[in-house]
């Protein structure tokens, strides 16, 4: 172990924002909080109205390691990529890199459409860190993985998207780099070109020693890729270890959270459709909670804050239900309508959870509005929209271990029995 | 930020990143490691702007030569504004190109942030080799704007209006450099300064064309016959190199060297004080911007 080399080091390193108008905005202020600066000699301490998006990390990378880098929204995943491959700095801490970095945060950056293919080969290389003559040997090599060589002297403005992501990647995964930075830049492009990608980031690894610190929320592609992995939450390093351990641990975060969901990046499957001109935009869902534990037979009161354009009449909502096992198990519409008055929206839901066995689900929240023929029409829908854990009092003299996969979920109402009285 | 250390045993670069800023030296040194990339940088800068016009690069001879003439007209005709004995087109043509010299490296400059802060957010690079190859490209459109004035001056100079004066011809390069760096020095604090305040990119575009005015653009400084007004004009570090590069060219310039050691005082302090705030903003500037 000792003849590791470490390629990337991390010592305390903190990074923080501010939060809302960026500086105070006058020159006064700034001259204020320069003053105050100095005399506190630089030392971070959590400011009112910042936050802080790394903690004081202390992480190791060793060269030939694939550290994936997991983690909700918000966790610090990216800004820990950005500060490794300086595009930002840190607020405190020190960071020491051994090689030369190659950050794909994302690719294409600097390609311009005017440009040919090969003109924004070079200047993309260039920007990266390679000289000309580095491009010159790999230019052809990068034409091929890229699948783009009729087009390599058309401008790039009329490439496809795919094209275009394709010959990004291809000169950022060629480049002579010890240490590759990715983030999600996976996300495009066809499922072919992806295996392609990864299966050429695994090779370097395993045979050129290459180190890869890799971001994504696909778990598929950090287990075929990483060989350690760690999980990021508000900041700070709560896992550090085996990829699988480190995806269970992912997963499980979001079933004890705290009860409050904001859906400013959430999957929203509707917005293809419905949503071209948006109408209403849900916010938020809180649970009233400090947890999202229910016990069997609760009544739910949720609070939905959403955010409406224009005055709308009758807006309903509805929670479409999964189990844990990934069976829909079925809907909760609205009873009655609520009007929204245009801006921000508070709405409190009850919901009566009485159907629903012990188990875990995940409810998704649409939001819409019905005509007088019955014609709904989608407002907005957020997936998922809350996570409930329901659970039985195993003191209660009416638990029950409930045998989900065999019973389903719904618990159906209990059935009333008397014993005949024999005549 | 970084020490390019290289290791004797391997070729392997060591980075060192820390919340301080890093030193003067080792930003230079990665800003040579980056040669290509200004080179490409240029080079993209310069042909972008002429990509499906059909004049294309004619633009470049074009532009100079009306606005001399225009200058020619209004200023010379009209304002009867006198040039030192140089023909009109020629002073309007020199004049022009080292404005459009000074003021193309320090309204370009002045963007450098909000303009790529796309690219900037995405990769790393040393920041400043966008305004030294925006420095470069400004200096390439120059040497073609003198390209036509040394045309213009072959046909006066077979009409015998003109002579070569060749005592001075080598103050003309560092007046250039001068002209260049004092705009390109001017353009990157104002840039640092605009992610914070935005106010000074509306300053710019407006504050140019005054400064154009303050400077001896459309009339040579011997023409001002206040000696007061003289001296003020002769203030702006601006000045001296203006008439230093038409001394240097055809002979007549008025060079006062107070005014030229005090402009040239005033381009190293801004190129220092530039380089620093330009340092110390682009560590952190994602975050504000």
């Amino acid at each position: 172990m000792s003849e590791r080399t470490e390629a990337i080091k991390l010592t305390g390193i903190t990074k923080e924002y501010r939060l809302g108008e960026i500086g105070s905005g006058t020159l006064q202020g700034d001259i204020k909080e320069w003053r105050e600066r100095r005399k506190n000699k630089g030392q971070v301490t959590k400011r009112k109205g910042s936050f802080l998006a790394l903690d004081h990390i202390d992480l190791t990378v060793y060269e030939g390691e694939a550290l994936g880098i997991i983690g909700h929204n918000g966790a610090g995943k990216s800004t820990m990529l950005k500060l490794i491959s300086r595009i930002t700095a840190p607020t405190e801490g020190t960071i020491d890199i051994r090689g030369r970095v190659t950050s794909m945060l994302e690719v294409g950056a600097g390609f311009h459409g005017e440009m040919t293919g090969r003109e924004n080969i070079y200047l993309n290389g260039a920007i990266l860190g390679m000289s000309r003559k580095e491009i010159d040997a790999k230019m052809d090599e990068i034409i091929q993985f890229a699948e783009v060589a009729d087009f390599i002297d058309t401008p790039v403005k009329r490439y496809s998207s795919g094209m275009y992501v394709k010959l990004a990647f291809s000169v950022a995964a060629h480049l002579d780099s010890e240490i590759m930075i990715t983030d999600e830049v996976l996300a495009v492009g066809d499922a072919a070109f992806q295996k392609k990608c990864i299966q050429k980031m695994r090779s370097e690894v395993m045979q050129e020693g290459k180190t890869v610190l890799y971001v994504s929320h696909n778990m598929s592609t950090v287990r075929d890729l990483c060989t350690r992995c760690i999980v990021l939450d508000h900041g700070k390093i709560v896992f550090d270890g085996d990829t699988e351990a480190a995806i269970a641990m992912y997963t499980g975060l979001g079933s004890s959270d705290t009860g409050v969901y904001h859906f400013d990046e959430s999957y929203r499957p509707y917005d293809k459709y419905v949503r071209k001109v948006m109408r209403l935009n849900i916010d938020s869902l809180s649970l009233g909670r400090q947890d999202n534990s229910f016990r069997l037979r609760e009544h739910a009161h949720i609070t939905v804050s959403c955010t409406a354009v224009c005055p709308l009449t009758d807006v309903r909502f509805r929670f479409e239900f999964w189990y844990q096992d990934g069976v829909k198990v079925g809907s909760m519409l609205a009873g009655n309508g609520v009007d929204m008055h245009e801006g921000k929206n508070t709405v409190s839901v009850d919901a009566d959870l009485s159907h629903l066995a012990a188990g875990q689900y995940r409810a998704d929240l649409v939001a819409y509005q019905m005509d007088e023929h019955g014609t709904e029409t989608i407002l907005d829908g957020v997936y998922p929209g809350m996570i409930l854990n329901l659970t039985d009092d195993a003191a209660s003299p009416e638990y029950i271990d409930w045998h989900g996969q065999y019973w389903g979920a719904v618990r159906l109402n209990d059935l009333q029995m008397q014993e005949e009285e024999a005549s | 930020m970084v020490s390019g250390r290289e290791n004797t045993s391997q070729n392997t670069r060591i980075t060192h990143i820390s919340a301080r800023s890093e030193s003067s030296a080792s930003r230079l040194k990665e800003l040579l490691q980056y040669r290509d990339f200004i080179v490409l940088w240029t080079k993209k800068t310069l042909t972008l702007s002429y990509k499906q016009t059909i004049l294309g690069p004619l633009w470049l001879i074009i532009t100079p030569l009306l606005s001399a003439v225009t200058y020619m007209l209004v200023f010379g005709r009209i304002a009867g504004i006198r040039t030192d004995g140089i023909p009109q087109i020629l002073f309007y043509l020199v004049n022009n190109a080292a404005w459009r010299l000074f003021s193309s490296c320090f309204q370009n400059n002045a963007r450098t942030f909000t303009a790529n802060a796309n690219l900037f957010g995405k990769v790393y690079f040393p920041r400043l080799s966008i305004p030294v190859s925006n420095l470069f490209a400004a200096l390439i459109l120059f040497l073609i704007e003198m390209a036509i004035v040394l045309v213009v001056f072959v046909w006066y100079l077979a009409k015998g209006a003109v002579q070569i004066c060749w005592q001075y011809l080598w103050a003309a390069v560092p007046a250039v450099l001068v002209i260049a760096v004092l705009g390109m020095s001017a353009g990157i604090i104002i840039s640092s300064l605009t992610t914070r305040y935005r106010d000074l990119s509306v300053l710019v575009s407006f504050g140019t064309q005054l400064l154009m005015y303050a400077t001896p653009v459309v009339y040579p400084v011997s023409q001002i016959s206040d000696p007061f007004l003289q001296k003020l004009i002769l203030l702006n570090p601006l000045s001296a190199p203006m008439e230093t590069l038409r001394l240097a060219l055809f002979g007549s310039g008025m060079v006062v060297s107070w005014s030229l050691w005090w402009s040239l005082a005033c381009t190293v302090l801004l190129l220092v004080c530039g380089v620093r705030i330009f340092g110390r903003v682009e560590r952190t500037f994602m975050d504000t911007v």
